[in-house]
């Protein structure tokens, strides 16, 4: 997988938490307090119940990488953290985007997201929603090639990630 | 087993019972008012303050004293952001403590109710945990759950908020049944004690072949009750210690190997022999900015050894060579285990432990001598209260330059008997944190060291002191001024003094203690020193406030100017190998 440099500043954490009210404002909060830089977060329940997961992408020129797994580890909702190294993650994200389509620029928009593998939500006179699902960065390329066509509205998930099965059977 | 249909509140006290919860310090108010109803049957001693502040620090005081945690309550609201300041007071210096704070009913909650504010949010980063709780059957769990978070691994404080619509019996939502099992749930907090004993080896190898070693010693020792386990380990080896602010009294200042204390007021020999060591031996101490000065040239050939309770703390700051993680008293046994039955090393240090003795010589602790029509000398007052308590009396300070005096003039040779406010510098702590250290120990003399700057922010407790019979001392070294800024603005702004006069005759402290119920004594030249305080020390039935009228030109040194590094440390000409 790719491991050019801006990718090795950005540590992807799999963080376990309880699954309980304001969890997710305090591992905001420490991030905030200790001047660490979050890239991405994304966070959801998981097949537990009691449990959610804080896939969070972290700035490492904010600081190390131990020390921000360490006070994460302090706090006391925090269950488990699991680092996903650069290249050895499957990570996803998913963009939606409206983009202004004319008529005629319609068949150019749709060829590029066959290309890329996105969808075509909605259609309206002059504009189209499209979804894309892919590793970030293949969502960045897409964005650009959308930027001159005119972008309405964009939401992006942040990533979410897993080990890559290589890895687990290490 | 044993269940019991009750109410929240009750719930509430019973469980601090359980826990053997002997005292709290609190201040009732509307959303706290059903708990406070069960007090008046329990055990449990509730000491009332005259501010929430003093309630927190008085927890603080009565923690350090004994090692137990402190215990504090107040309502919600104003009551809770009161306590923020002891939160983190207790945060940065690790102090077990729980607090309880009433909070609106649970449906009022995010409406701007009467007295509500966000007191779990708004102490998330000042408190080890808290816990704002739903449901009055969770009451007894979360409390079993604060105290072990409070005491175990790295201590700290907890705090616990109370909706009142759980614990007010007029409320169906207070009904729960009481169970004498309780189990916690605590599935992400497993505090690890144990220590790594191949660490221990590759640290030992390290102690053996070291030439410049130092015992750099931190309140962590305190914390695991390690004073003991300390003494052999430098005994054993030979090795100098040093104890920092937080660690004051864990190894006897009077014992041959002791350094004294490092850091920005270190003396001389303390900070040197750290600076030139090839090996630092942290124990429980966390490379504070205040102990390394400027970090690039703190102790630049030192390897470092460090063990701490808390993993975040090894390479936060440096980077050490061997990072042992654990409680500190097993590492130190370990260690000595290790030492004892394999040898200590045949390094020499010879010309290292002269070089130590010479520091010693020639930059003893030392002040300018008192000249007939000048003010008194606070280091003067210092020493004869030293020299006129048991050596177990408790010393607690405030913070600025008195507390600077007392910790470098006071003789500290027993663990527990010196408390202050070392990372978060809370001015203020003296009072409130002495009668908490007097709770817990009636029959021992209590000094709280004070100026005047921190008097005034707290000395309202002296009413609680009085009405509660708890007779604490307070050694008040007035000049007039907030002294350590004025220092600082002496030294490094030119002696342009902004705002740091406070006056001269206002207030009169004396009557001031008067009117609260203290002996109030008003000491002016050194002759009436030694009669002051042995007419103090002869009050037993009530506080005691000396006013000392002591000099504002009193500067502190040695000192490492902020930003430079322990090498640039000021030593005047009178510290410079002159004798007291």
């Amino acid at each position: 997988m790719n491991a050019h440099e801006p990718e090795r500043r950005y540590h992807t954490l799999v963080v376990t938490v309880e699954n309980k009210s304001g969890v997710l404002a305090r591992v905001a909060s420490l991030f905030a307090r200790r001047a660490f830089n979050i890239e991405s977060l994304a966070v959801a329940p998981t097949d537990e119940d009691e449990m959610s997961r804080i896939t969070v992408v972290v700035d490492l020129e904010s600081a190390p990488l131990d020390q921000i797994i360490k006070q994460l580890n302090k706090l006391i909702n925090v269950v488990e953290i699991r680092e996903l190294a650069p290249g050895h993650a499957v990570e996803r994200e998913l963009m939606l985007v409206t983009v202004t389509a004319e008529p005629d620029r319609r068949d150019e928009i749709v060829e590029h997201l066959d290309r890329a593998g996105g969808k075509v939500l909605s259609l309206g006179t002059d504009r189209m929603m499209l979804s894309l699902v892919g590793p970030p960065r293949r969502i960045d390329e897409f964005e650009d090639l959308l930027r001159p066509y005119g972008i309405l509205e964009l939401q992006r998930t942040g990533r979410v990630a897993l080990a890559s099965l290589d890895d687990a059977l290490d | 087993m044993a269940t019991e249909a009750m109410d929240g509140g009750r719930a509430l006290i019973r469980a601090l019972e359980v826990e053997g919860v002997e005292v709290m310090f609190g201040l009732p108010g509307g959303a706290i008012l059903p708990v406070y109803d069960p007090i008046i049957d329990s055990s449990i001693r509730h000491v009332l303050v005259r501010h929430e502040q003093g309630a927190g620090h008085m927890a603080e005081g009565y923690a350090h004293a004994t090692g137990r945690p402190g215990v504090a309550m107040v309502t919600s609201g104003p009551a809770a952001t009161n306590i923020v300041t002891p939160l983190c007071d207790a945060y940065l210096d690790s102090v077990p403590m729980v607090v309880v704070t009433g909070q609106v009913p649970y449906p009022a909650i995010g409406t701007d109710a009467f007295q509500e504010c966000d007191t779990t949010g708004i102490t998330q980063s000042i408190t080890k945990h808290n816990f704002l709780v739903t449901e009055a059957q969770d009451i007894p769990r979360t409390i079993k759950e604060a105290f072990h978070i409070a005491t175990t691994g790295r201590p700290g404080p907890v705090l616990v908020d109370i909706p009142k619509d759980i614990v007010d019996p007029n409320s169906p939502r207070s009904a729960m049944t009481w169970t004498d099992d309780v189990e916690m749930d605590l599935p992400g907090y497993h505090p690890e004690t144990e220590v790594d004993l191949d660490a221990i080896t590759a640290a030992v190898d390290l102690i053996r072949t070291a030439e410049r070693p130092v015992l750099y010693v931190g309140g962590g020792i305190l914390k695991s009750r390690a004073a003991e386990a300390l003494r052999t380990l430098a005994e054993l080896t030979g090795i100098g210690v040093v104890t920092t602010l937080m660690a004051r009294g864990s190894f006897p200042d009077s014992h041959e190997l002791c350094l004294g204390m490092p850091g920005m007021h270190g003396n001389y020999t303390a900070v040197t022999a750290m600076q030139e060591s090839d090996l630092l031996i942290a124990l429980g101490a966390r490379f504070d900015d205040r102990v390394t000065g400027r970090l690039d040239g703190f102790a630049p050939e030192a390897k470092i050894i460090h063990v701490d309770i808390d993993p975040a703390e090894l390479g936060k700051v440096r980077k050490p060579d061997v990072a042992i993680q654990g409680d500190v008293r097993v590492a130190i046994e370990a260690m000595v285990a290790e030492l004892s039955g394999n040898g200590v090393g045949n390094s020499d240090r010879a010309a290292w432990k002269s070089r130590i003795s010479g520091w010693q010589e020639r930059y003893p602790l030392a002040y300018e001598p008192w000249v007939p029509g000048e003010p008194l000398k606070p280091q003067f007052v210092i020493e004869r209260l030293r020299d006129a308590n048991p050596a177990d009396t408790i010393v607690t300070s405030g913070v600025g330059q008195h507390q600077m005096w007392a910790s470098q003039y006071w003789t500290f040779d027993h663990p527990y008997t010196w408390i202050n406010s070392g990372g978060l510098g809370t001015m203020g702590f003296s009072i409130p944190a002495a009668i908490g250290a007097k709770v817990a120990f009636p029959d021992r003399s209590v000094w709280a060291i004070d100026g005047d700057g921190c008097f005034q922010m707290t000395a309202q407790e002296l009413v609680t002191a009085t009405v509660e019979n708890i007779p604490i001392k307070v050694a008040l070294l007035n000049n007039s001024y907030l002294g350590m800024v004025r220092q600082w603005q002496e030294m490094f702004y030119e002696e342009r003094y902004s705002e740091v006069f406070l006056s001269q005759d206002v207030p009169d402290y004396k009557m001031w203690a008067e009117s609260m119920g203290c002996v109030g004594i008003r000491v002016d030249d050194p002759d009436e020193v030694d009669v002051a305080i042995a007419k103090a020390n002869e009050v037993d039935d009530r506080p005691v406030v000396i006013d000392f009228r002591v000099a504002a030109a009193e500067k502190v040194f040695p000192m490492v100017p902020s930003g430079a590094t322990n090498s640039e440390l000021i030593v005047p000409e009178f510290q410079r190998g002159q004798s007291r």
